[in-house]
């Protein structure tokens, strides 16, 4: 098989494999691998920026937000449908990157991260500010609002289990799938020139800041598509979404899975969920354990579990 | 000489880092087709020079005209664009990836004309120009090694043939026979003599068995200034030079 084809294959495969997963699982963990699956598009759209380009974010949960909050809103205050409160979401995460890569890149390094909190934490606050308008500090409900989708006749509801795993795996399929044909993209190979080094790719003639506001475009673009989709179908939208511990997640479940890798985030993001789940089953110090794990995780295993598969095993993975 | 258009000129072009005057008004003028040479102690500010050309230091004060424009003010990308190519002097690779995709980016960005190829360019093509530039500088059974595992002198080698990837006007190589052995240092000499049936080439080089191979004008530099310009020959027998550099 030719790399390509391999490729190929290995990822259909697993969406097959997550297709097939939803008539095998119970109720609990139906719903649970429907909300991993959203919030894996959204670690799909950090990788972008971390693994792909270099660039390390502490902020990301203002896209998510933008998402969450472009989508819920509309569809609280004026009844707007599914698809376009979805597309309003996306536009207003696009938007939000767009804006805030034009000052942000001008930065790099660890000033890049402090930028970005900064902007995450600003509007974090503005969620809050504005609870009037927002609703931030209760959140609020979205299912009394929200008509169902229509097929052939037939209304989905977003409460019923198999259109919210639906719903959730064609998201994620879609921000998997950005994700790889960037990463075998001419676009994707100056990204990762950028991150490897990024005087020598200016010097090849490559304006590295508008490859990295692309980038920042994409990333911030997955990221609020998961959070329309998860303001969608799981009904609640509330500041906490916004707020920095919804930026550390990603950065860990990426670090987990593999930074860089395609398929990583899925992982990462899957595994520290159930981890989470037990964990804060047994104490209620879950947050410890996430500070913990990251740590652990930067010393120890900084490639993660699919970069250490890649650099051992599998070098064609992607 | 001859009265011909130069390639490049740089005009009483500086650099000030801070109080110190890396370079001092620099006048240079390079003829299309030549390999000049520039020599100098260390420190001489060679390599801030070239820097200014390539576009990886902003001038003090001065300018930089290439093929008849003025190109002070672009930046770095933008001159690659217009066929300015510089091998850095301490090795500037991308040591994670393979000598491939070390040469695939440059080579890419080559064939990005148009907007269609600016977005896809063909891999075919990309691989195509990949290929040569590693059969030039002798890699090719290497291109899927990771470039950090490469011996030192590999390593340069590889760093020539990105620049060689983006089909170059003028090569700016800095100090590229330094750390390679005798026949890897004879087989670069053939090589270059190659690329400069279509390239201009500005060589910045301590080996003086080099710059007399390869050639046909040495530019002198000391502190920040020219100190003598002209043939091997002509610096050979410069008292000036005698006394600061060749030190005879
Ligand atoms: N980025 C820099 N910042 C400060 N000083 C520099 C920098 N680059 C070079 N210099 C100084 O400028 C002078 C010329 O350096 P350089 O151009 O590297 O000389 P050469 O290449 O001829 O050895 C040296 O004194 C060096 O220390
Ligand atoms: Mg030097």
């Amino acid at each position: 098989m030719s790399a390509g084809r391999r490729i190929l294959a290995l990822h259909l495969g697993v969406l097959a494999a997550l297709l097939v997963l939803q008539f095998a699982l119970p109720p609990y963990h139906h719903t649970n691998v429907a909300r991993i699956l959203v919030l894996a598009g959204y670690a799909i759209g950090y990788n972008v920026l971390l693994g792909y380009t270099g660039l390390m974010s502490l902020g990301h949960a203002m896209f998510f937000a933008a998402g969450m909050y472009g989508a819920g809103l509309p569809v609280y205050y004026f009844g707007v449908g599914a698809p376009l409160a979805f597309a309003l979401g996306l536009a207003s995460g696009i938007g939000l990157a767009l804006v805030f890569g034009l000052m942000a890149l001008r930065t790099s390094g660890p000033s890049f991260l402090i930028v970005s909190l900064m902007f995450g934490q600003a509007l974090f606050l503005t969620l809050l500010y504005f609870n009037d308008v927002t609703l931030g500090d209760q959140g609020f409900i979205l299912s009394a609002k929200l008509a169902p989708l229509e097929l052939g006749g037939r209304p989905l509801g977003f409460h019923e289990p198999g259109v919210k795993y639906n719903v959730a795996l064609a998201i994620f399929a879609a921000c998997l799938a950005a994700a790889l044909a960037l990463r075998l993209s001419a676009l994707g190979r100056v990204l990762i020139g950028i991150r490897e080094n990024e005087e020598r790719t200016r010097l090849l003639g490559y304006d590295s800041f508008r490859y990295k506001l692309v980038a920042l475009g994409v990333s911030g673009a997955l990221a609020s598509a998961a959070g329309a989709g998860y303001a969608l179908l799981f009904s609640y939208v509330g500041a906490t979404f916004a707020s920095i511990l919804f930026s550390i997640y990603p950065l860990l479940w990426t670090l987990l899975g593999g930074v860089g890798t395609v398929l990583g985030p899925l992982l990462g993001t899957a595994l520290m969920f159930y981890l989470v789940d037990t964990v804060s089953g047994v104490t209620s110090s879950y947050l410890l354990f996430v500070g913990a794990a990251l740590v652990a995780l930067v010393l120890w295993f900084p490639q993660g579990i699919l970069g250490t598969v890649r650099s051992r095993w599998l070098p064609w993975l992607p | 000489m001859a009265a011909v258009a130069p390639l490049l000129a740089t005009q009483a072009l500086s650099k000030h880092f801070g109080g110190l005057a890396a370079v001092r008004e620099v006048s240079l003028e390079i003829q299309p087709g030549e390999i000049r040479a520039i020599i100098g102690p260390n420190g001489a500010g060679k390599t801030t020079l070239v820097g200014m050309i390539c576009g990886r230091h902003v001038p003090s004060s001065g300018r930089i005209i290439y093929r008849g424009s003025e190109i002070t003010a672009l930046r770095p990308w933008q001159r690659l664009r217009l066929g300015i190519a510089y091998t850095f002097q301490v090795t500037s690779i991308y040591k994670g990836l393979t000598c491939y995709e070390n040469v695939a980016l440059p080579a890419q960005r080559a064939l990005m004309r148009g907007f269609v190829s600016r977005l896809v360019p063909g891999e075919t093509a990309v691989a195509q120009r990949v290929r040569a530039a590693l059969d030039a500088v002798g890699l090719a059974d290497l291109a899927g090694q990771r470039a950090d595992e490469l011996a030192y002198g590999h390593q340069r080698l590889l760093e020539l043939a990105m620049a060689l990837a983006t089909g170059p006007q003028l090569l700016i190589l800095d100090e590229p026979t330094q750390g390679l052995a005798e026949g890897e240092i004879a087989a670069l000499c053939a090589l270059l003599r190659r690329v400069a049936e279509q390239a201009t080439v500005l060589l910045i080089e301590h080996n003086m068995q080099v710059v007399l191979a390869l050639a046909r004008r040495v530019t002198v530099m000391d502190a920040g200034e020219i100190l003598a310009e002209g043939t091997p020959a002509e610096i050979e027998r410069d008292p000036a030079v005698q006394k600061a550099y060749l030190g005879r």
